[in-house]
Parts: C-alpha cells; structure tokens; sequence
C-alpha cells in the first residue's frame, strides 16, 4: 500500500532565534556583505588607477549620504567578521565551549565590532 | 538543501479550540500541532484550555491530561517521564526539549507544542526517527577489539574512564540532532550533533581498538564537517550534555593524528 506523503514538521519559524543561532547566521550574512564591499573597494582602487576624474566620480559616490551608510554598514561587517572569526578559532582550539563561555563570547562580539566600528568613524571625522 | 517554507502538503492550518471547563481559573492554553495521516488533510494547531488546578507541574503532565480527558485521538511519545527514557521530546516553546522535565510555568504565555524540527511527522507530535537511527547504526555503536578478551572485564583507569562522562548519558532523544540547522538543511548526510556526540563516545573510550577507522569514517565533508559551530545543539540539550564540545573534540583529533 503506497502510503501519502508525510508532512515536514516545522522548523526554522518555530524554533526560537537564541545567541547562538542569531550570531551564527549574521557571520555568513556579514561575509557574504563583504564580498559586496570588496567589490566596492575594488570599483574605488581602480577608479584611483583610472585617472582624477574617475576617482573624484568614485569620492562622490562614497562620500554620499548612501555612501556612508554602506560604508558604515561594510566596517561593521568587518570587524563583526573578524571578532568572530577569532571565536571560532579559539573553539576550533578547543576553547570556550561551555554554555556560559560561549553566551560571553558571544556578547563580548557584538559589544567589540559595536566600538570598533564607532571608534574608526568618530577617529575618521575627528 | 535550505528551504526556509514548509511544502505544501506541511503548512500548518489553524485547528479547533477546546474550552477549559466552566469554574476553571487558572487557565493555560496549549496550542498543539496536529497532523491525521488517515483524513488527507494538511496539519493543524489545535488550541486546548486546560485547568493548571487540575493539572501536574510538567508539559507531559498537561499533554496525558488532555489524551485522557479532552481528545484521546492526540499521539505522542512517552514512557518513564523523568528524563531518562528520551521518548517525550517535542519542540515546546521554541526549543527542543523533554515534555516531562519541562515545568509549564517556565513558559509565558501559550504554550505552543510541535514535533521534533524539520522531520516527516508520522501523526501529531510522533516523528519518523527512523533517519538517524540509521545513522546512529552507521557509526557502530559497540565496542570494537581484536585483542582477545581478557578473563576478566576490559580495565579503565579512572582518568580514561572519566573522558566519558557527559556522553554515557545521552538518552538519544533527538532534541540536539533537530534543533541544529545545518542538520535541517543537509540531514541526509550530515549525522548531526547527538550521532556526532556517540560517535566520539567511542573514539574517546581507551578499550575501544577501531579509533583510526572511526576517525576514518566521519572524516567527510558532510558527515562530520557540515558542524558549522552553530552551538544550537548545546544550547538546547535537556540532559545539559555538549555535543558541541565532542565534535569539536572530533575536528580536533581528526587534524592531531595527522
């Protein structure tokens, strides 16, 4: 007897965002941002080669209101990235695996890419 | 592969409410998935009012109250209900866990209960394990020795022995193994957290002589490497074990003995 189908119990939006899945999911969605920004970077450094026109063009472009919001929004993908991507080496070492190591972490990450990424605009317009 | 929706024949439709009896105070809702594999029809979310004056302290306690005295048609699994049998696992609030420790006062406001995460549902709260059960097999859960037994048991020192704690204890209930989602989107042939876990309670156990060949087998870019460190399965585990920590004792043996 063929029987139907079975049904997939739900998952992704039931079960409840927590540090761990949340911080997870925003490294792969960070890096896949600054695969956008270095594209970005490249469009700026080839301007620069390309001659004063361009490169004033490319100033404008980033220098814009939208500009900055991109760049703001790519440093803190970056140091989100890279604070991280410590975390996962120091776990990777077999370090910090524990329940309350790893909510400290986690936190401590967040809190990190937020003063990294505030302290280079504040130093970048001081 | 990652699908962020359910298939058709899986969205969950809103079902029938069930009133507490009149005089009842102290009222709890319980929103339960429910799925008929005999009507043809798509899963539902009943919603059951029960009286928590008349109920125990535990979810399990509310669900056997309602199969009793509301809808005897409403399946799930349960055996010792204290936690070592690993039968009641459900996805309770939002997180995988043991119907019979989970107190429901730990939970505000409704209580929603579905099936274990991301598994064909045979009915209700009952999932087909049947998947990583044959995974659980394919990492030879036994002891493996060539050396002849000794007249007497296999001897640990009390040091190799104690590498074993905190994975002798695993109930196999399944509620690491779906909350983790790398195993939703790759489950057909990452082994995911708690096969992981027994698989290095084997690697880790000194009287075990297949260490290479274990090592061996995980060693694949989705058996074992689909572990994203994603720590859900930590986080989430009612035994409080870590089956993060043993994968990332897997990776690290994997790279040592090279």
């Amino acid at each position: 007897m063929a029987t139907r189908e079975r049904p997939l119990s739900p998952h992704l939006l039931v079960y409840r965002p927590q540090i761990t899945s949340v911080l997870s999911i925003l490294h792969r969605m960070t890096g896949v941002a600054l695969a956008v920004g270095a594209l970005a970077l490249a469009y700026w450094l080839t301007a620069a080669a390309y001659g004063p026109e361009a490169f004033a063009r490319a100033q404008a472009l980033l220098g814009s209101r939208f500009g900055l919001v991109l760049l703001v929004g790519w440093t803190f993908c970056l140091f989100y990235h890279l604070c991280n991507g410590i975390r996962h080496l120091v776990w990777d070492a077999g370090f910090g695996l524990d329940l309350p190591a790893l909510r400290a972490s986690g936190w401590a990450v967040v809190l990190a890419s937020a003063v990294l990424t505030a302290a280079l605009w504040i130093s970048a317009f001081a | 592969m990652v699908e962020f929706s359910l298939p058709a024949n899986s969205r969950v439709r809103t079902g029938k409410t069930f009133k507490a009896p009149a005089g009842a105070t102290r009222i709890k809702k319980f929103a339960i998935y429910r799925y008929d594999p005999d009507s043809g029809e798509t899963p539902r979310l009943d919603t059951f009012e029960v009286d928590l004056d008349k109920c125990g302290p535990m979810v399990l306690d509310a669900l056997i109250k309602i199969k009793n005295e509301v809808d005897t048609t409403l399946a799930f699994r349960r055996s010792c209900r204290e936690g070592v049998c690993g039968s009641c696992a459900f996805n309770i609030d939002g997180t995988n866990t043991l119907a019979c420790t989970k107190p429901i006062d730990e939970i505000k406001g409704d209580a929603r209960i579905y099936p274990l995460p991301h598994m064909p549902v045979i009915k209700d709260l009952v999932p087909d394990l049947s998947v990583p059960y044959a995974q659980y097999a394919s990492i030879k859960p036994w002891l493996q020795a060539d050396t002849p037994p000794p007249s007497k048991e296999r001897l640990q020192s009390p040091e190799e022995r104690e590498k074993l704690d905190g994975m002798w204890e695993c109930i196999l209930c399944f509620c690491c193994q779906t909350s983790c989602p790398s195993y939703w989107w790759n489950g057909d042939r990452y082994l995911g957290p708690a096969v992981l876990l027994q698989a290095y309670r084997w690697i880790a156990d000194s009287r075990d002589e297949q260490t290479g060949d274990r090592l061996d087998y995980v060693q694949d870019p989705y058996r074992l490497y689909r572990c994203h460190t994603i720590m859900n399965c930590t986080n989430t585990c009612p035994k409080g074990l870590n089956p993060g920590r043993a994968i990332a004792e897997i990776k690290k043996a994997e790279v040592e003995r090279r």
